[in-house]
């Protein structure tokens, strides 16, 4: 398996200055639009701000995803969160998570296993070999952004506890704490969040653990203490702040499939050819970006996890 | 030029309000956009703002008829116009910035999109209706169009659910079974279901009814009241 999406050093001297970055392509997509749209033409410097990373250490090189996408700002991947059990307010999310307690912190491991675990944050963060992944995360929104997750396989953490030879899913869950997680008292969801991913797909090497963004321990907003990454799937199968993992027999149900069984699938593969029945899925923003991009076949990871649905109708198992 | 008096004389605090409110959101929102205040996706949030601001200007149009036979502020009717019309501006704005900014003028996708997609649809309908009813807001219509000036401004009662649907539509959730993230526009909804139920003659009735019993009590305890006939 090559490691094309995890960290590159790039030599300082070979970084190309973000303002010269933007592809032809979007910047002739971008003065095109300027050009009929007269009063918009102080946009184009608002494009490149947001995507640059924290500055404070000049001589890191920018970080970019496999395709050469640069990572987006730890303020924008920080500050633009879905995080229901707080608030459905985007931009609400870091301010009403700050004060979320994260220490103490267990991550009970159990069912259909040979050795069934409780897993402090700490021995979560010593045991397993913690690495940088740079990914894309697509929002079902239509909206992505580029993250640089630290973390560790979901394989390493299984193969620990062992899964019995009739585990064929793994099931996930997030705390529930609805005295210090306002959203969780709105009874227009199933709380407590709900996700889970076939067996095969819990072992890829692709699926992290991440415990950390940019280096630094995870954000409050963007589910810390611990979270899964799940690059390929459309983001809200990345379930945050996760505080029990199962494996079990059955497919387990998720939080967003109860909500909306048509649009909202098990499997929710990022894939332009099926839309969501309100709106589509062909294309999508890149947060920092003024034009639209073509959505990719698994987010971009078709090659390495299209084997997994070898012979499955992905329009029936969306 | 008019003095400050003469102003004041012409223009009613409500009119001077409406106007203030409807012009203040945009520069605010074109200020935010500019000052990159407008979240880190900021095309989405101007698609939603102008949304939100152009079904508000629209269900204050639809209160005033009902606010008016309850209290008798006749005032109200004579706002409806500049409430639709500034609700027709922010619609327009939507349409552009979905058309132009979000999609960048590429019509093909855009007209895919709107066929394709039910939510799109019935914002699309919902902006085409209005534009007949934006167009014949002014008098010189009412005088054109006789009769069936009332009628077509009738079309409003079929306009408001369909804005309300497609607001609910562009959210994740389902909003005929209060599931997911409806709740803004459930309020919406319920306030436009409330407003159409009104129109209803009998129901005008009933209200008027109540009007009258609250402004019998307040005269039964000498409260001034500005009594006019039923």
């Amino acid at each position: 398996m090559n490691n094309k999406y995890k960290s590159i050093p790039v030599k300082p001297s070979e970084i190309t200055p973000y303002s010269q970055y933007l592809s032809r392509r979007d910047f002739m997509k971008a003065a095109g639009i300027l050009a009929g749209s007269a009063l918009l033409a102080s946009c184009a410097p608002r494009a490149t701000e947001t995507s640059v990373p924290p500055t404070a250490r000049p001589d890191l090189p920018v970080k970019m995803d496999e395709l050469g996408d640069p990572a987006n700002s730890f303020e924008d991947i920080s500050n633009y969160n879905n995080y229901y059990e707080f608030t459905t307010d985007k931009t609400g999310v870091a301010s009403l998570s700050e004060e979320f307690n994260t220490k103490p912190w267990t991550v009970e491991v159990y069912g259909l296993v040979n050795k069934p675990k409780t897993y402090g944050i700490e021995d979560l963060l010593s045991k397993f070999t913690q690495e940088e992944r740079i990914y894309r995360l697509r929002c079902v929104e239509a909206w992505s952004m580029v993250i640089p997750w630290t973390g560790f396989t979901l394989a390493s953490l299984l193969k620990d506890v062992e899964p019995a030879s009739d585990a064929k899913y793994v099931r996930f869950e997030t705390v529930y704490r609805p005295e210090e997680m306002p959203g969780q008292n709105s009874p227009f969801y199933p709380w407590p969040y709900q996700e889970g991913l076939r067996l095969d797909e819990a072992m890829h090497d692709l699926t992290i653990l991440a415990t950390g963004l940019y280096g630094q321990p995870m954000p409050n907003s963007n589910g810390a203490p611990v979270r899964l990454v799940v690059p390929w799937k459309y983001g809200f199968k990345s379930i945050k702040s996760i505080v029990k993992i199962e494996l079990v027999a059955e497919q387990p149900s998720t939080l967003w499939s109860m909500v909306g069984p048509g649009e909202y699938g098990f499997y929710s593969n990022v894939n332009p050819n099926r839309s969501h029945p309100r709106w589509s899925q062909a294309s999508e923003r890149r947060i920092g970006e003024f034009s639209r991009r073509e959505t990719l076949m698994f987010n971009g990871y078709a090659e390495q996890v299209a084997d997994l649905y070898k012979g499955m109708d992905l329009n029936v198992n969306y | 030029m008019m003095t400050m008096k003469k102003f004041f004389q012409r223009y009613t605090p409500l009119q001077i309000a409406i106007h203030i409110y409807a012009w203040s959101a945009l520069v605010v929102l074109v200020f935010n956009f500019f000052t990159h205040n407008l979240t880190a996706n900021p095309i989405q949030a101007l698609e939603q703002r102008t949304g939100r601001h152009a079904i508000t200007l629209l269900v204050l149009s639809l209160a005033c008829t009902p606010l008016n036979t309850l209290f008798r502020w006749s005032e109200l009717l004579k706002r409806r116009r500049a409430l639709g019309l500034y609700a027709f501006m922010y619609a327009t704005i939507h349409v552009i910035i979905f058309a132009d900014l979000d999609y960048g003028l590429a019509w093909s996708l855009i007209f895919q999109t709107i066929f394709e997609k039910p939510y799109i649809i019935v914002g699309a309908i919902t902006f085409l209706l209005l534009i007949p009813l934006a167009w014949t807001s002014f008098d010189i219509w009412k005088k054109r169009l006789g009769k069936g000036w009332k009628r077509l401004h009738q079309v409003i009662y079929l306009i408001a659910p369909l804005a309300v649907l497609h607001y609910a539509w562009g959210k994740k959730g389902d909003f005929f079974q209060l599931r997911g993230e409806i709740i803004r526009p459930l309020i919406y909804g319920v306030i436009v279901i409330v407003f159409l139920i009104l129109r209803i003659p009998a129901m005008r009735r009933a209200l008027a009814s109540v009007r009258d019993r609250i402004l019998f009590l307040f005269r039964r305890r000498g409260i001034q009241t500005e009594i006019t006939p039923p």
